[in-house]
């Protein structure tokens, strides 16, 4: 797979999908590739991220020697807190992410299907998963994005026209940024809105499971 | 960073219209946003539900509200006090309804709102005349009246110092309901004493998150429970 | 006045017996109260429940206490993979005892034992695994699952700072569950890093009050996450 250069890399689905992210949004990363986002939020918007474990306004992790052991990410990494962040226990934090606060929820997934449905929690063989903040954070945002490579490592797409996998909330992804594409589920289906710098829609298609709108499809700025 | 301040009242309460639900902070007078209050009044709305502890006091902030004939709906854990006589005056010519829910429902109703969850399960009020026509439940054994999430258009409250964000502290016993109520609400104005600049606040000790926050408005220290409206 | 102080580990843990349930904070390593897991660990207790958010990753805290056989239930949110790699965590699970809730569920359920109530409904895990067997409610047009209250014989937690009274503050990210397992316990006990005078703390930013606080034992700072079993 790694002589294929039209797929992008980690870094520019983070740049891509940080493009989206809107000023004044609060907004709240999976673990994974959606912790590379902030470094990519264009510097003229002022998006503030959440934290599940009681943190308003996460900031980058800490310069050399500047690291306080109480201050963590979700993703269990040393971070620091941005000017006018706030802290909160847990059940505030996640009265913050059901109760309609975030504005955006990005999140790794293993299987989005054309209704919107999120599968990130467990995989089918698993006897066990660790569902962590998934459930309520999928459930109460008031967007979620997903992110992630296009089909799984046997080759198998993970963009289905019915979910296999367990689920983690109903009907609740809108947009889904990939390695070849991005895509927004709508109620009318599947509509792909850009594709990767030398792929065509139809390559894309060819690896998704269900019918992919293609009447307006763009190329994904990777200059960023 | 968009400065959540509003430079004028009209500014902070104009987008609230006939018919909205407001949710009013305040327990007695500490914490009543009383600048607020008097904005609405001067905006002449009509047919507002109002969701406060109390049915205010003499002739000013809710009472006023009241008097002036903004009111149609009154949701409330205690009305019938001696300084509420506005109140009482309109409700006993029929000109205002009244819903009375105990004080501690009060709050949690508006904290399941804020929360995003469906409803709760309550001990309080079983068996008696506020439960009437209210589903129950018994979960292990014991008996539960299910309540409902209370959700405002807007919430008027009454914060001491925030910051440009609009991260809230409060002062006393004037915090009371309005930490709940910003987040019970899809539009929260502040009325602070003071604003203060970013960093200005220790991170550890903001009560509401500016997430809950839409604008504020700075009306300095005033002397409460005055009446300012003649 | 009565100081709530524990002179020693064994003081501040020593009424755990077999078969309690210890609700423990904690999300990651901040906020894990070390000290006091490894008092319990000394005490040889058999059959404890231990609800807490993650059974930790490494040799020492909650894992110890899985390895040398104290635990007969485990409730939690994330288990970081543990079956793969502890033998005592896979006996668990295999045997039915780990119940795995999701992670706001998990601090909501607490939170309703805490403030009295018999339960919620929420609409995080509606339709999923976790939701199976479990009561479901429409209200207003929204599915719901049912959750009940989720207490613990104990609350083992860490704070920042208490004065004699346990008025409690925190440090940053490591404040996460401790204050709603302070509220969800009959008997809460706290680590705390250093205690105070009366006075010494705002009662503005006090974050649990000592109304929740049963007792607490005083570690001084140490690092956290690090390996003291041996």
């Amino acid at each position: 797979m790694s002589e294929q250069t039209n797929l992008l890399t980690r870094q520019q689905i983070a740049a891509r999908a940080a493009q989206d992210m809107e000023d004044g949004w609060l907004v709240n990363l999976g673990i994974g590739m959606p912790t590379m986002i902030p470094a990519f939020i264009p510097k003229d918007r002022d998006v503030m991220f959440h934290s599940e474990n009681g943190l308003i306004g996460m900031g980058p992790p800490p310069a050399e020697g500047e690291a306080d052991q109480d201050l963590i990410s979700a993703g269990k990494e040393l971070v620091t807190m941005i000017s006018g962040g706030s802290y909160v226990h847990h059940t505030d934090s996640f009265a913050i992410a059901r109760g309609g606060r975030l504005d955006c929820a990005v999140l790794g997934a293993f299987q989005v299907a054309v209704n919107g449905d999120l599968c990130n929690w467990r995989l089918p063989n698993q006897t066990s998963g660790s569902v962590g903040g998934a459930m309520d954070i999928a459930a109460g945002s008031k967007r979620v994005f997903a992110m992630m490579s296009h089909t799984a490592r046997d080759g198998a797409a993970k963009i289905v026209a019915e979910r296999t996998y367990p689920l983690t909330a109903m009907q609740v992804v809108t947009k889904i940024y990939t390695d070849m594409a991005v895509i927004s589920v709508t109620p009318d289906g599947l509509i792909l809105n850009e594709v990767a710098p030398g792929l065509t829609a139809d390559e894309v298609q060819a690896v998704t499971d269900a019918p992919l709108n293609m009447d307006d499809v763009g190329t994904i700025n990777v200059a960023a | 960073m968009k400065n959540k301040k509003s430079a004028t009242l009209e500014q902070a309460v104009g987008r609230i219209q006939d018919g909205a639900t407001l949710l009013v902070g305040g327990f007695g007078q500490p914490g009543v946003p009383e600048i607020l209050i008097d904005g609405v009044c001067d905006l002449r709305r009509r047919d507002l539900t109002i969701v406060t502890n109390n049915a205010g006091t003499g002739h000013s902030g809710i009472a006023r509200l009241i008097e002036e004939g903004c009111v149609s709906r009154l949701i409330c854990s205690f009305p019938w006090a001696k300084e509420s006589f506005v109140f009482k005056e309109l409700y006993d010519a029929g000109k205002i309804e009244l819903e009375i829910v105990p004080q501690g429902t009060l709050a949690e109703r508006m904290r399941t709102a804020g929360a995003g969850l469906g409803g709760f399960l309550t001990p309080t009020g079983v068996g008696t005349d506020l439960a009437d026509g209210k589903k129950t439940m018994t979960v292990d054994g014991k008996d539960y009246v299910l309540e409902k999430p209370l959700r405002g258009d807007f919430a008027l409250i009454k914060a001491y110092q925030t910051d440009p964000r609009g991260n809230l502290i409060y002062r006393k016993t004037a915090r009371n309901f309005n930490p709940i109520m910003a987040m019970a609400s899809d539009f929260t104005i502040v009325e602070v004493q003071e604003d203060v600049p970013i960093d200005a606040l220790d991170p550890e000790i903001i009560v509401t998150p500016g997430v809950f926050v839409d604008t504020y408005y700075v009306t300095g220290w005033y002397e409460i429970g005055k009446e300012r409206n003649a | 006045m009565k100081g709530k102080k524990s002179a020693t580990l064994e003081d501040a843990v020593g009424r755990i017996g077999d078969g309690a349930s210890l609700l423990i904070g904690g999300f990651s390593d901040p906020g894990v109260p070390e000290f006091l897991i490894d008092g319990v660990c000394d005490l040889k207790r058999r059959d404890l429940t231990i609800i807490t958010n993650n059974p930790g990753f490494r040799h020492g805290g909650i894992v110890r206490l899985i390895e040398e056989g104290c635990v007969a239930r485990l409730v939690c949110s994330f288990q970081w993979g543990l079956e793969k790699e502890l033998d005592g965590f896979r006996q668990l699970y295999d045997a039915g005892n780990v119940e795995i809730v999701p992670q706001g569920t998990l601090a909501e359920r607490m939170r309703a034992a805490g403030a009295g109530l018999g339960g919620f409904l929420t609409p995080t895990a509606v339709g999923t695994d976790l939701a199976e067997g479990k009561p479901t409610m429409t209200v207003d047009g929204r599915e719901y699952v049912l959750e009940k209250p989720l207490k613990g014989d104990f609350a083992l937690i860490k704070a920042f700072k208490t004065d004699p009274r346990g008025n409690l503050i925190y440090r940053k990210t490591a404040r996460n569950f401790n204050p709603v397992m302070a509220m969800a316990a009959d008997y809460t006990i706290a680590e705390v890093q250093e205690d105070v005078a009366m006075d010494a703390l705002d009662p503005e930013i006090i974050v649990t009050p000592g109304v929740f606080v049963d007792t607490y034992y005083v570690t001084g700072w140490y690092e956290i996450g690090k390996d003291r079993s041996g």
